[in-house]
């Protein structure tokens, strides 16, 4: 296997068996993953919920400049792609078509 | 008091039986026979109760849990409640068949161990014969069945020299993760410790390897592993806190904060047989006893690290300094610490024979 390099044109989708939801007893966004908590920023959880294995990191990043017009779009697309690589080497996010 | 947030596990120690000897094994010298262990009623209540009361993963463990027979409806149940369920086996008992029904059930992880990467040398230390095969079909079987799988390697003298090997054992495996963990000292570990010590140089070259295999492999292999708490200068934060993130529930029902906080005296430990989760959590004495940092003494009370290592592990203040209440002699600023620097001098020499885990050998 190798590691999934995270550019513009990929499509993503949570891995199998990796769990993002909302937690109503403390009232936040979680990714539950093997003997694993993390505990996605606000922006982190903003860009989680684009991730449904259909939309690609372009339009990720397209639709979040939109959002937040201050931020230039090269800006946000470098957090973007960063914060998806992260999740990508901890085996929480793959290619959709994996 | 401040708040006192709900915990994140719960680790459910379903059985203390088990095919394998390991003479490391946490679980306590007295084991818990059968007839002694909570029923699948009182399981199902526990699961309950945790998942209302904020636990988010519950990890089923032993002895051996696939020992228990309601194990496949334990994790149903588990995962009906929401609860991000995990398997700690050694794989020996059962294959294809039940964790095809487990990921049925809901499944999200498998952590698998093995004793060494030779069958030779694993089977000799589980003192199982033959378990080094059938746990290589069984990490095949949870591979097939799209579920994934961590190894668990623990680690002492007699094996930690393989470790490049154990992490090619888990890359052919089809493992995303291995856990290499070192040895802690309580229960059967301790009773065998001049026999499972590393000598400072195995650990130097152990510890250069996993260095290099993760820069090697970032994005395909995760690869857990910490130095050993002996060798190192400040303590482990032991379970994150006492009561802080975990509470777990012993084959009898008893709960603790960690797998051997009852071998600490004058402490009354509550049961799940007439306490509720919550009560646990909140109310006991025993998990109250050592939150936070209000118990402390000197060196710990005024140090700057009090909220990172949470005084090391209680149990093995207990153990080595006869105090649980004392500083983990493993800091160089415990006054205890000789203690730990002669089992380390005692280390270079040559090793004894084992004490395997077995119930004829509980006390």
């Amino acid at each position: 296997m190798d590691r999934f390099v995270v550019s513009d044109s990929s499509v993503l989708s949570f891995a199998p068996h990796i769990v993002f939801r909302f937690d109503e007893v403390r009232q936040r966004w979680i990714i539950l993953a093997p003997e694993r908590l993390m505990l996605p920023d606000e922006q982190a959880v903003e860009i989680l919920k684009l991730v449904d294995g259909k939309t690609g990191v372009s339009a990720i990043v397209d639709s979040l400049a939109a959002r937040y017009d201050q931020a230039p779009r090269d800006l946000i697309a470098k957090d973007v792609t960063t914060m998806l690589q992260d999740l990508a080497d901890k085996g929480c996010l793959a290619g959709a078509d994996d | 008091m401040p708040t006192i947030d709900p915990p994140l596990a719960l680790l459910a120690e379903l059985t203390h039986r088990c095919p394998l000897a390991c003479p490391y094994c946490s679980n306590p010298l007295n084991l818990e026979r059968a007839a002694g262990e909570l029923s699948d009623q009182d399981w199902r209540r526990v699961l309950a109760e945790a998942a209302a009361l904020g636990v988010l993963q519950v990890h089923f463990s032993g002895g051996e849990p696939m020992a228990r027979r309601d194990l496949l409806a334990l994790i149903g149940a588990a995962n009906g409640l929401g609860l991000y369920s995990n398997l700690i086996t050694s794989g020996t008992l059962g294959g294809a068949r039940e964790i095809d029904a487990f990921a049925a059930a809901g499944l999200k992880h498998v952590q698998l161990s093995f004793q060494d990467f030779t069958a030779e040398n694993g089977d000799r230390i589980a003192g199982l014969a033959g378990g080094h095969d059938r746990k290589q079909r069984f990490a095949e079987a949870v591979r097939a069945a799209g579920l994934p799988l961590t190894l668990n390697m623990v680690v002492h003298r007699q094996n930690l020299d393989g470790v490049p090997d154990m992490i090619e054992m888990a890359l052919e495996l089809g493992a995303r993760r291995i856990e290499i963990a070192h040895v802690q000292y309580y229960a059967w570990a301790l009773r065998n410790r001049a026999a499972l010590l590393p000598t400072r140089r195995q650990l130097d070259q152990a510890t250069e390897a996993v260095e290099a295999a993760r820069a090697r492999l970032k994005g395909v292999l995760t690869i857990d592993y910490v130095v050993p708490d002996y060798h190192g200068v400040r303590p482990k934060s032991c379970m994150s806190g006492w009561g802080r993130q975990f509470i777990n529930v012993m084959p009898s029902g008893t709960a603790v904060p960690c797998h051997a906080a009852e071998t600490l005296p004058g402490i009354a430990f509550p049961s799940v047989r007439n306490s509720s989760l919550s009560d646990i959590w909140h109310r006991s004495d025993a998990f109250n006893r050592f939150r936070g940092t209000d118990w402390m003494a000197e060196p710990c009370r005024s140090c700057e690290r009090r909220e990172i290592d949470w005084g090391g592990c209680r149990c093995q203040a207990f153990l080595l300094a006869g105090d649980a209440g004392r500083t983990d002699p493993v800091c160089t600023l415990s006054p205890d610490h000789g203690v730990v620097e002669a089992a380390l001098q005692e280390a270079e020499g040559a090793p004894p024979a084992f004490v395997y885990r077995r119930f004829s050998a509980a006390r």
